[in-house]
């Protein structure tokens, strides 16, 4: 049966750019969705901010629940480690579209700074986790005030 | 060749407006599966509540549309994500009952399940003997 439609084929070839594009690691110039996948992408995605007292640090963590999710912090290194469980069903399933991974995960990060390891707070909220990094003292920036004389 | 007409089939062509949303839009990633009683489509949506995620049936198309409330803090450093929103369509078969569809959202995971209607319910007929 032929069903061939201008639109799907459009569509199914900006999908295939969209993937070259990504593939060659300029990924960040077609947006791409959060979609860590069987493939060996990285996952979590991670954000890291900061202000003049904090870091803050954000994962990308849908569908994983706390229990399974682990972080260390060793000097200003922060490890992010966990799994992401498949949910299992006793009823047969026909599957239509399956896009979401899942399985470990390790991430580590090395903070640009030096953080106070005691402070650090985390929260996690409708997939993502927060994290909240104490600069250490001497990382804090200083205001100088200048004397004119 | 029943099951087959069950499938939610291949997004809605699209229109002008759906292809400029997809630049500012992310696309989530889905799992779609079908049982006996319907279909049920998981969506990952971190960072979106109750409140931000607007899900539409209309003329068998669903929609799922929406943009996190919840800003970060401080400024960028390193980035490898950014939150401007979620949007994808998905063309339904007839047979689905939009109107009682259930979705629940957890962990920024989003489940949607959609019954089937009755008459698409596959249904085992007796065989009466007649003397």
């Amino acid at each position: 049966m032929i069903n061939w439609n201008l639109f799907r084929e459009m569509d199914s070839l900006r999908r295939e750019m969209d993937e070259i594009f990504r593939s060659v690691g300029a990924g960040d110039l077609v947006e791409n969705a959060f979609m860590p996948g069987p493939g060996a992408r990285r996952f979590p995605r991670l954000n890291l901010r900061e202000d003049g007292d904090h870091y803050y640090l954000y994962a990308l963590l849908p569908g994983v629940d706390t229990d399974h999710l682990d972080m260390n912090m060793v000097g200003n290194t922060l490890t992010l480690s966990g799994e992401r469980m498949e949910e299992v069903s006793e009823q047969k399933r026909t599957w239509h579209r399956r896009e979401r991974g899942a399985g470990k995960f390790l991430r580590t990060i090395e903070l640009p700074a030096e953080v106070d390891a005691r402070g650090v707070k985390a929260e996690f909220r409708n997939g993502v986790l927060e994290v909240v990094i104490p600069k250490a003292e001497e990382a804090k920036p200083k205001r100088i005030d200048i004397k004119v004389k | 060749m029943t099951d087959k007409n069950l499938t939610v089939q291949n997004e809605k062509p699209l229109s002008r407006e759906s292809l400029q949303s997809r630049e500012r839009f992310l696309t989530p990633a889905v799992d779609i599966f079908e049982t006996d009683n319907g279909l049920t489509l998981v969506a990952d949506l971190p960072g979106m509540t109750n409140d931000d995620l607007n899900i539409d049936i209309d003329q068998g198309v669903l929609t799922l549309h929406g943009v996190p409330g919840r800003q970060a803090k401080g400024d960028s450093l390193f980035g490898e994500f950014s939150m401007p929103g979620y949007y994808r369509q998905f063309r339904l078969a007839e047979q689905l009952d939009a109107g009682s569809a259930e979705a629940e959202l957890k962990n920024g995971v989003l489940t949607l399940h959609l019954p089937k209607a009755e008459a698409a319910k596959p249904k085992r007929i007796e065989i009466k003997t007649v003397h």
